[in-house]
């Protein structure tokens, strides 16, 4: 990861094209809103939201000329945030999916 | 050309500007833990009271709400644009970059003021005020709105510590104090700014776009 020199920016170039891209993902995640997908509806916009912060911290963020240690920071950051919705969501979200009381 | 001082404790420049880059990203995340605490709480309220989130978000501008994000996203565009001419040590671009940033970052909030201005006055200010017309959704469209006052609440106070931060940067550049050896200050507040702009980037789809094809445009 130590390829790239710490600090080798993203051309002017590479960042329009992200940035067009972003503009057309933020586009896409509006029309989806207003197409009905059933369960798949909020899904699929944080599945563009996340591209979103994908490029953003790849390219703007620079994350892909980073170092080891960077990424350790970045990861941990989302291990964490997994563990905190994995843990309290599988609580919450499977409420009811069993009876206590049922045969 | 301006040059940084090496701390003592630092081995060569390049380790003390690592060392910089570095602590933002450990603040950043705990900022993802700050914020994250708010989405779950959101997430557990939206997963048992869909109906009323849904009903409570389509009274949401979605007009303001995607001009914003288009503005917000441009703001990164410009800030990562003036980190590259502080690295190129073109003065007056970085000048113009962090002006145009921090001027995207001010029409963003101005735009969030006018919004905040039409909900106070369509009462969907959660309190005693709080009227809902769909009566029986009433109580948990105001738990969204709790969550959408707080939430982007959070997310304009982080912006106009971002504003605060550019208008520093503008100083600083101003003086002459960036170079390309230099200008760790204007990378550091960068990776912020585009972290604030990640949020937006979470907050926009799950209050604004709630099962939106249900609702009345």
């Amino acid at each position: 990861m130590s390829s790239a020199p710490h600090g080798s920016h993203p051309s002017t170039r590479s960042c329009i094209a992200v940035y067009a891209a972003l503009i057309v993902l933020t586009g896409m995640t509006i029309l989806a809103a207003f197409i009905d997908l059933g369960s798949l509806s909020t899904p699929v916009a944080l599945a563009i939201a996340g591209l979103k912060a994908a490029l953003v911290g790849w390219f703007f963020m620079n994350l892909r000329a980073e170092r080891g240690l960077t990424w350790v920071y970045a990861i941990a950051g989302l291990l964490w945030l997994a563990i905190l919705y994995g843990l309290t969501l599988s609580d919450y979200v499977t409420r009811g999916w069993l009876s206590p009381f049922a045969g | 050309m301006p040059e940084q001082a090496l701390a003592h404790h630092f081995d060569t420049i390049e380790e003390q500007k690592q060392a910089s880059s570095l602590g933002m990203w450990v603040f950043l995340v705990t900022e993802v833990m700050f914020f994250g605490g708010v989405f779950t709480a959101y997430a557990i309220y939206r997963h048992f009271y869909f109906d009323a989130f849904a009903a409570a978000s389509h009274h949401l501008d979605l007009a303001l709400g995607g001009i914003n994000t288009a503005v917000l996203l441009t703001s990164s565009l410009t800030m990562v644009l003036a980190v590259n001419a502080a690295a190129a040590g073109a003065r007056k671009p970085l000048l113009g970059f962090l002006g145009l940033t921090a001027l995207l970052g001010c029409i963003f909030l101005g735009i969030k003021a006018i919004e905040y201005g039409h909900k106070l006055e369509d009462g969907l200010f959660p309190g005693p005020g709080f009227r809902f017309e769909e009566k029986p959704l009433a109580r948990n469209a105001e738990l969204f709105y709790i969550f959408y006052f707080s939430m982007t609440g959070l997310h304009a106070l982080h912006m106009i510590i971002g504003v605060g931060l550019l208008a520093w940067l503008l100083v600083l550049a101003r003086r002459g104090t960036f170079g390309p050896r230099y200008y760790t200050p204007v990378e550091v507040v960068g990776l912020y700014w585009h972290f604030v702009d990640v949020v937006w980037i979470f907050l926009f789809p799950i209050l604004y776009l709630v099962a939106r094809h249900h609702g009345p445009s």
